[in-house]
């Protein structure tokens, strides 16, 4: 009993770091229908800016949180002005290809020897891991950092997006530009602040990752970006909630597959639900069954 | 003068949509353009609120230029655009609708009495306002459409097809609406295939055909025209 127990407090883990990657491919999509497929290498800029800010300057960890937090902010606006604003009212195929190019040039620029450079890196913890023993369930500070982290951004996120004026703004161009901008809504500052937002949490999610995981590399959102993604379309893609969901069941099952079944196999049922979900039910778990607009 | 449109041409890839039309609205007036499906009526109002790109012409409000304009800008001048269709945002309640109206302003107080003034004017508004905009009625959602429409507190309110899919008694019920909004000091551009309506409330109007300003005056002259009885109030000339 205390392993599964064990392997439910691994699968949160995991599952909470996805939360914070799938949020950010959610909420682009939400606000223009577009699967940002470079979100997953902004993710491993978090990684690495957190690991250099702690390590190579020695900043306290919080203050590289927020740093990484701010870079990965930063990448995203670009990102969107520069790859995806030319094509907003192309077809969707043009942005989405963009989308994937970005994608490899963040990847191939970062694994550059005078950017982040092409190996793993070990990450040295910046504080001292405290495991407590429950009952035979190990749960470690570095468990709990991500869960108060991840839990203190999803309430920031949930009162930004409900209780602002910036919130309504966001949610009404993600239902129609022209009403949005009827009303006065600067529809493009508005996308940005969602990129920046959204990238913002990855990077959050980077940082945490190396904390969790330490090792890392330029590829590593590759993986885990997809796994994210898948996250998000399995709880609904573009609902806020069904990410949050999403990622702690891709969690669960990963985590479980590994320890029960093979732990070769947690990427391919990452995988399997994916073609599941699309197959059944494409509109995921919270989501409805619309016909699409476009 | 409150609007002026000059010569406003505006095309859709080779489809010339606009034929250098002109018209003008005074302060207090409401002004109808009429026109069968296609003629460019909507066309027309996204143009002067910049939803759409304008190919040669000048749009003038209140004496300044507003032609290139972004479209965000243009409500914070006063202009107001009730959309084609009502565009809810079905995701929010009524009165998260409402609220958006009012985005461009920042008078907590003022947001206030234009809130319970909307209120007093659609008292149905009021009882639904913690429900989800997509799930009233149609003629539920067109109040919702004229009160945000109201609630950035506009010096000219543009309606596009207010009557549409409603019941002849809601008809009667929108354009009663829309005259008192009127006499309360809003200056109002109303575009309608509901000519007769249209007619009946507006100060002036102009007939657009395909693109063209074909007619135009009085309304009780147009709706005296031969030509207008036959095409759109569906009488035999």
């Amino acid at each position: 009993m205390a392993i599964f127990i064990q392997q439910i407090v691994n699968g949160l883990q995991l599952g909470l770091v996805y939360a914070l990657i799938a949020l950010g491919y959610t909420m682009v999509y939400g606000i223009i229908k577009l699967i940002n497929f470079a979100h997953g290498d902004v993710f491993m800029v978090g990684a690495f800016v957190g690991f250099f800010g702690y390590t190579v300057t020695k900043l306290p960890w919080p203050v590289a949180l927020v740093i990484a937090m701010v870079t990965c902010a930063a990448i995203g606006v670009l990102n969107e002005r520069l790859v995806y604003r030319p094509l907003r009212y192309a077809a969707k195929i043009s942005a989405l290809i963009s989308a994937i190019g970005a994608s490899f040039f963040l990847e191939y620029f970062c694994s550059l020897n005078f950017i982040f450079g092409p190996n793993y890196i070990s990450v040295t913890l910046p504080l001292k891991v405290i495991t407590w023993i429950i009952d035979g369930v190990r749960i470690t500070n570095v468990q709990v950092i991500i869960l108060v982290t991840v839990v203190v951004f999803l309430t920031l996120l949930q009162l930004l997006i409900f209780r602002t004026k910036l919130g309504a703004a966001m949610r009404t161009v993600s239902f129609d530009h022209d009403a949005a901008r009827l009303m006065g809504v600067d529809v493009d500052k508005t996308i940005s602040f969602t990129f920046a937002v959204g990238s913002g949490l990855a990077g959050i999610g980077g940082v945490l990752f190396g904390f969790a995981y330490p090792e890392i590399w330029t590829f590593l959102g590759v993986m885990t970006g997809l796994k994210a993604f898948i996250a998000a379309v399995l709880g609904g893609i573009g609902l806020i909630p069904g990410a949050v969901l999403g990622a702690l069941i891709m969690g669960q099952v990963e985590i479980m597959t590994a320890a029960y079944v093979s732990s070769q196999a947690r990427d391919a049922v990452a995988f399997a639900i994916l073609i599941i979900v699309l197959l059944i039910r494409p509109s995921g778990i919270l989501g409805r069954n619309e016909p699409e607009k476009i | 003068m409150m609007l002026e449109v000059k010569n406003l041409d505006v095309f859709y890839g080779n489809i010339r949509a606009l034929h250098g039309i002109s018209f003008e609205v005074n302060k207090g007036e409401i002004v109808t353009l009429i026109g069968s499906n296609g003629a460019g009526k909507t066309t027309t109002l996204r143009s002067i609120s910049a939803l759409n790109r304008i190919h040669g012409g000048e749009i003038v409000f209140d004496g300044k230029p507003i032609t290139n304009l972004e479209a965000h800008r243009i409500v914070r001048l006063g202009i107001s655009h009730v959309p084609e269709g009502r565009k809810i945002i079905g995701n929010l309640t009524v009165l998260e609708n409402l609220m958006m109206g009012a985005f461009i302003r920042s008078d907590k107080a003022g947001i206030q009495e234009s809130l319970e003034d909307v209120f007093t004017r659609f008292p149905r508004l009021k009882e639904r306002a913690k429900q989800l905009g997509g799930t009233l009625s149609g003629g539920e959602q067109q109040m919702l459409a004229i009160g945000r429409g109201l609630m950035a507190k506009p010096e000219l309110l543009l309606l596009d097809e207010p009557s549409m899919g409603l019941s002849p008694i809601l008809v009667e019920e929108i354009f009663d609406i829309i005259s008192r909004i009127n006499k309360l000091g809003t200056t109002i551009l109303l575009v309608e295939q509901n000519a007769f309506m249209a007619l009946q409330v507006a100060h002036r109007g102009y007939v657009l055909e395909t693109g063209r300003i074909v007619l135009s005056g009085p309304s009780a002259k147009l709706r005296a025209d031969d030509q207008v009885r036959a095409a759109y109030l569906g009488e035999i000339a």
